[in-house]
């Protein structure tokens, strides 16, 4: 089996209670921001508030989806032949944010619907000869 | 506050296609269009405001320099605008502001774009901080992506339907099969839409818009300066918004991977895509009961029955009767994309928001030939683009 690393630094944990997203949350109005490292925006409440690092809900409700027939351009690291992939936008309620991630491999896309409950896992989004590249993803509960 | 006006003398551009030549060309001619449809000499422009294209180098990043040297260095002072897909409206913007402030009295407008095959991409390189290469690399979130997701929502939401997205397509097809600059030029019938492949479900291949090579162009003056050159009431700009989203922006938007937390602050009275155009109808006096027709951004065509809602044309959830009454077609009670939009242009990203100020322009001029809006005197364009940004223009006669 190779030796797996993340996708991306940073973004993600998968600690003994299963993968989760990292955020982070502002100490003063408790507006939470993903990802971190790209800062992508701020409570113009409070646009200096310190953040703390916080591990995101794990599961959250389909706020939509779709699945892709065309092999995107670089940087997507396709697989060949290429094969359809789905993007789920996922609402958490904690954290009143939607999320994007891929589908979960092995998921029959046709079985999704708006509402429904997906949960944070983490699998290979590509490999090459010595490493698998991790990344999150969401699977219906 | 509504905002003093200024007056669009010309209008020009080059027809919209896939012709892999240099975007300054095409950018040439469209000045040169413009400049002849207002009577005035390219010597005599003292502002000239570019629309920069990120595809073609740095000549694209300094483009207002780019055409102003192509068409002959005269002197003129320069600037150059990138908004995304409002590049166009905000190269008009800084225009409008140089002519208001008593700076200059005639400006020169111009956007450009020569695109590759294919669908968007992020520039090349290893850019890990960049969520635009992010998107891509991670999630292979295009653009079409998004606009899926947001049909989808609309489908989910308002019932929306495949076929009622397919209508919005023959309607625009209809609309631009006899406009010059149009790229696609054809009739397409439902069963046309229902039958190309499935991109990202559920938009196929015909409901999403293509990349192009175009280019379009306005002079634009003061009114006392236009008084003293036209005969006439010359098209005026009555409102332009170049909005930024107001905080917390809970939908999610290209090239991002979370919408902001809706957890730390109230949510703003309007959406981002509500605010654009009801700036611009603050700006000037107006509201969507004055509007004789709209240019809206059809990325997709699911997108352009949410714009219907957006710029206030009827409530939540009615766009599809909107449309299946055949209120928004030529002859409808308030035409949108009588140029047949971007599914007849397919996008040229700092060329588009202008292309649709020309297009309400010789409408309001009577000139828009066989696709005339009869007796148009107000006219509003809107659109839409990655990183926050979006413009809405209203021109008045």
């Amino acid at each position: 089996m190779k030796q797996q690393v993340p996708a991306i630094d940073g973004w993600f944990t998968d600690d003994a209670e299963g993968p989760r997203l990292i955020g982070s949350r502002g100490v003063e109005t408790g507006s939470y921001f993903f990802p971190r490292a790209l800062a992508v925006s701020a409570n113009p409440a409070a646009p200096t508030e310190r953040r703390e690092d916080v591990l995101l809900s794990r599961r959250g409700t389909v706020w939509s989806f779709t699945t892709n027939h065309y092999q995107p351009p670089e940087p997507y690291m396709s697989p060949d032949p290429f094969e359809p992939y789905s993007v789920l936008a996922v609402e958490l309620a904690e954290e009143q944010m939607v999320v994007l991630g891929q589908l979960a491999a092995g998921v029959d896309p046709s079985t999704l619907t708006i509402g429904m409950e997906v949960e944070l896992v983490f699998e290979p989004l590509f490999e090459d000869d010595d490493y698998a590249y991790m990344t999150w993803r969401w699977r219906p509960v | 506050m509504t905002a003093p006006e200024i007056a669009i003398l010309g209008v020009g551009m080059h027809p919209w296609g896939k012709w892999g030549r240099n975007f300054v060309e095409y950018g040439v001619v469209a000045a040169r269009a413009a400049l002849d449809d207002a009577g005035v000499e390219w010597h005599d422009i003292q502002f000239v405001s570019g629309a920069d294209t990120m595809r073609n180098g740095y000549p694209g990043y300094v483009s207002g320099a780019t055409f102003a040297q192509a068409l002959g260095w005269q002197g003129a002072q320069v600037a150059s605008s990138y908004a995304a897909c409002a590049s166009g409206a905000t190269a008009l913007s800084a225009a409008r502001a140089q002519i208001l402030a008593g700076l200059c009295d005639v400006a020169l407008v111009v956007g450009a774009d020569t695109t590759p095959k294919g669908f968007l991409a992020p520039n090349k390189g290893e850019r890990g901080d960049d969520p635009d290469w992010l998107r891509f690399r991670l999630l292979g979130a295009t653009n079409p992506t998004y606009f899926a997701l947001y049909a989808r929502r609309r489908m989910e939401l308002h019932g929306a339907t495949q076929r009622d997205f397919a209508k919005v397509k023959v309607k625009n097809a209809r609309h631009g099969l006899h406009n010059p600059y149009a790229r696609y030029r054809k009739e397409v019938s439902e069963a046309d839409v229902m039958a190309s492949p499935v991109v990202s479900e559920p938009l196929r291949l015909l409901d999403i818009c293509a990349t192009s090579d175009g280019a379009a162009a306005l002079v634009v003056s003061s009114m006392e300066f236009a008084r003293s050159r036209a005969a006439g009431k010359p098209v005026r700009v009555a409102a332009i918004s170049t909005v930024t989203p107001r905080y917390p922006n809970t939908v999610i938007e290209m090239p991002n991977f979370s919408t902001d937390s809706g957890a730390g602050a109230a949510l703003p009275e309007l959406s981002f895509r509500d605010s654009i155009a009801a700036k611009a109808y603050e700006e000037a006096g107006m509201g969507p009961d004055d509007l004789d027709l709209a240019e809206v951004y059809d990325l997709s065509t699911a997108l352009e029955l949410d714009w219907y809602e957006n710029i206030g044309l009827c409530k939540p959830g009615e766009a599809e009767k909107l449309l299946n009454d055949g209120d928004t077609t030529i002859g409808g009670r308030v035409p949108v994309n009588a140029s047949g939009g971007l599914a007849c242009f397919g996008e040229a990203v700092p060329a588009q928001a202008l292309a649709q100020v020309c297009e309400i322009a010789w409408h309001l001029r009577a000139q828009a030939g066989d696709r005339q809006v009869e007796g148009a005197r107000v006219g509003l364009t809107v659109n839409q683009g990655l990183f926050g940004h979006g413009s809405s223009v209203i021109l008045t006669v």
